[in-house]
């Protein structure tokens, strides 16, 4: 049961990540792609919590802490620089 | 493992990763980015919530002792997403980007 729940995971969290590279990649304007490479990363948040549980291991924590880190750091400087013209005035 | 915690962390991940799917799919189904704004932000953070909550309630399980370390990612995730959410909506005003006729209001008469 676990296992058919996690194979279906993976699939399901895969295909929504195809779906925001998709908007990456086509994204009419530049705030679209800063917001579909902010859920890429939630995505992969979700992806990497998945493969601990598939495994076992709480050794992917950190990780994924990390990757949430990095990434709200990332979008709010992207958001300021488009926002602002620069990062820190 | 018995069963019942097995059956609750399967319905945990499979209701988290679909609501992660739903978000995307709003994210490329929607028309313009003042309304694609709204797909991520919601629903794909629930979903990273219900994964991570699926994930605690394994770890649990698996050792016998309380993990209750996941939940800094949760907690994390729910507030700087309408920090980030709130960033984007600006940027996109400020960058007076088009609006499909049904989106109320007037975007850069702020």
């Amino acid at each position: 049961m676990l296992s058919f729940a996690l194979n279906a995971a993976f699939v399901m969290v895969g295909i929504a990540m195809l779906l925001g590279s998709w908007r990456v990649l086509v994204g009419p304007s530049l705030t679209d792609r800063v917001l579909a490479l902010d859920t890429l990363y939630i995505n992969s948040i979700a992806l990497i919590v998945l493969f601990g549980i598939y495994l076992g291991t709480s050794m992917y924590f950190e990780a994924a802490l990390l990757i949430a880190l990095i990434g709200f750091v990332s979008t709010v400087a992207v958001a300021k620089y488009l926002l602002r013209g620069d990062i820190i005035e | 493992m018995s069963v019942w915690v097995e059956g609750l962390v399967a319905a945990l991940i499979l209701i988290g990763a679909g609501f992660t799917l739903v978000g995307s799919i709003g994210l490329v189904r929607l028309q313009d980015v003042y309304t694609r704004l709204h797909g991520p932000t919601k629903a794909t953070t629930l979903g990273v919530g219900g994964i991570i909550l699926a994930s605690l309630v394994f770890f649990t399980a698996q050792t016998g002792v309380l993990s209750v370390h996941e939940v800094l990612i949760t907690l994390f995730l729910f507030i700087t997403a309408p920090v980030s959410a709130h960033l984007l909506a600006k940027t996109a005003m400020h960058r007076q980007e088009k609006k499909v006729q049904s989106t109320r209001g007037e975007p850069w008469q702020q």
